[in-house]
């Protein structure tokens, strides 16, 4: 019987002595933390994976821009430039990059979206998972597997730091958001507890320092490519944890190297709007043209 | 401690663009509209530092009036909040101001000229209702909760704990704040499980007890 979900050395030993895939293990915390049954779990859970499906589909449909047209459109650029000539990392990079796009623009107009782990990285593990379920034909039992799973990594770093710019910058959104996505990417290859943690803890790793910088406070400069970049990268690091490559530096040594990342990072650098992109001329002029 | 959830990862299905300027300020309206709970005639906000800066922006001003009339985070309807006709109807007006000494993201709600409810969004799309006119709260819509205003005299704690206790309701937690001794006082009652509606009315019968409010958990 296991409480409570602090680290992935618990999770690993946990999963590997009773043979349980990490998503049953996270299903037997959440039921008996909060007194809910597993299956009223997964119906929550699958009640989620259909609304990043909507979120998806109203993106593809939209080209508006938003409030502050900042953003919107490029999702149907991106979508016309592959019709004519398709990318070069074939029709799994052109779903999740398209797909992510999508659902963060679709965040910009103020549309329906699921926070995962927050609104301004909501299109990562929405595009990654919903694109792998397509081209390698997952059931919806898959599905849901592969969201618990990215929670439950998510679950585990959030112990030790909010999920929030504001706190530890962007390292903790959006990537935190690419590790749960390389996490249900590599569930979905069925890949071993070990690979899964590794996967997420590559793609942690090799973002440590990511600051919220965002242009006039908006969730949209840099947060919408943002989003693109850290979705389609999620894929490298499920492919290197797939060959059996390790992070050399322990995973919950690299969730504290986060931490510590974050602390030392500047306020200015952590949505405050007062450093880096955010404290350019260009973040300047948009402040004198854009009016609400 | 709170304890972490799931949940907290991979939700809320929410309106864009972020949680704390919308989710929250939709969640912040909603508590406000459940304590008020009587007709809005005429609200005024007062958002305070960033909810003033990149409030705008962000549509924290539809979040909180959408919360204020009963829409939730997830109502597609709070984008176009104002062309509502129950919206319509209320005189409301915003304002922005830069207060050092609140929170980054707060509001006041100035209901109906009488009653003034303040909070904070503190991220996450997690709230707090932090003052109800001149008394001080800890409302985070995590657990129901029962708020009592009453006159400060010997026994009222035990009077209103005991009504709930006959249910066999477990309270999680419970605070008490008053302004002099003698005077009003109240009392936040967070429970592990719900109360029936009978509970409040019990309470309000309660001599010397001035306000009561049974107030739901809200989804996440
Ligand atoms: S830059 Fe800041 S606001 Fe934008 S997605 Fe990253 S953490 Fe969120």
């Amino acid at each position: 019987m296991i409480k409570s979900l602090n680290t992935f050395e618990t999770l690993l030993s946990y999963s590997e002595e009773n043979n349980l895939p990490i998503y049953k293990i996270m299903e037997e915390v959440e039921s008996r933390a909060f007194d809910i049954t597993v299956e009223e779990i997964r119906k929550k859970v699958k009640h989620n994976v259909d609304e990043m499906k909507n979120s998806i589909k109203n993106g593809l449909a939209c080209r508006e821009k938003s409030q502050s047209g900042l953003s919107g459109g490029d999702c149907a650029k991106l979508r016309e430039k592959f019709k004519t000539t398709p990318a070069l990392f074939g029709s799994l990079y052109e779903k999740i990059s398209t797909y992510s796009l999508a659902v963060i623009e679709e965040n910009a107009r103020m549309g329906k979206i699921v926070a995962c782990p927050t609104a301004g990285s909501c299109g990562i593990v929405s595009s990654v998972l919903v694109a792998l379920s397509e081209e390698l034909n997952l059931t919806e039992e898959d599905e849901i597997n592969m969201l618990i799973t990215a929670g439950a990594i998510g679950h585990i770093v959030s112990i030790k730091l909010a999920p929030a710019g504001a706190v530890g910058g962007c390292q903790a959104e959006c990537g935190l958001a690419s590790a749960m996505a390389a996490a249900a990417c590599t569930c979905a290859r069925k890949g071993t507890t070990k690979q899964i943690i590794h996967s997420a803890t590559l793609a942690l790793k090799n973002i440590l320092g990511l600051t919220c910088d965002p242009v006039l406070g908006l969730v949209e400069v840099p947060c919408v490519k943002r989003n693109v970049f850290l979705a389609t990268y999620s894929i490298t690091a499920s492919e290197l944890a797939m060959a059996g490559i390790e992070s050399k530096i322990a995973p919950d040594d690299v969730v504290d190297a986060l931490v510590q990342t974050g602390q030392l990072m500047s306020p200015l650098l952590k949505e405050t709007s007062q450093g880096g992109l955010a404290f350019t001329k260009s973040a300047d002029n948009f402040k004198e043209t854009i009016k609400f | 401690m709170k304890q972490h959830s799931l949940f907290d990862i991979i939700s809320p299905v929410m309106i864009g663009p972020s949680s704390s300027h919308m989710a929250g300020a939709i969640r912040l309206g909603l508590m406000a509209g459940k304590i008020y709970s009587s007709t809005i005639k005429k609200v005024t906000f007062k958002l305070y530092n960033s909810f003033a800066e990149t409030g705008k922006g962000h549509g924290t001003d539809k979040g909180l009036m959408a919360g204020l009339i009963g829409l939730s985070a997830d109502d597609i309807r709070v984008r176009t909040v104002f062309d509502l006709e129950e919206v319509k109807k209320i005189d409301y007006k915003y304002e922005f101001s830069h207060n050092l000494d609140r929170h980054p993201n707060a509001v006041d709600f100035i209901i109906n000229d009488e009653t003034v409810i303040s909070g904070n969004s503190t991220g996450g799309g997690n709230i707090e209702i932090t003052k109800i006119n001149e008394f001080e709260t800890s409302i985070s819509g995590e657990y129901p909760t029962i708020i009592v205003f009453y006159k400060d005299k010997p026994g009222m704690i035990s009077r209103v704990t005991e009504l709930i206790l006959e249910k066999h309701i477990n309270v999680a937690t419970l605070n008490c704040t008053r302004n002099a001794k003698g005077e009003t006082a109240s009392m936040c009652i967070c429970l592990d499980s719900p109360a029936e509606n009978g509970v409040a009315e019990k309470i309000s019968a309660l001599e010397d007890v001035y306000f009561v409010r049974n107030i739901d958990k809200m989804d996440s």
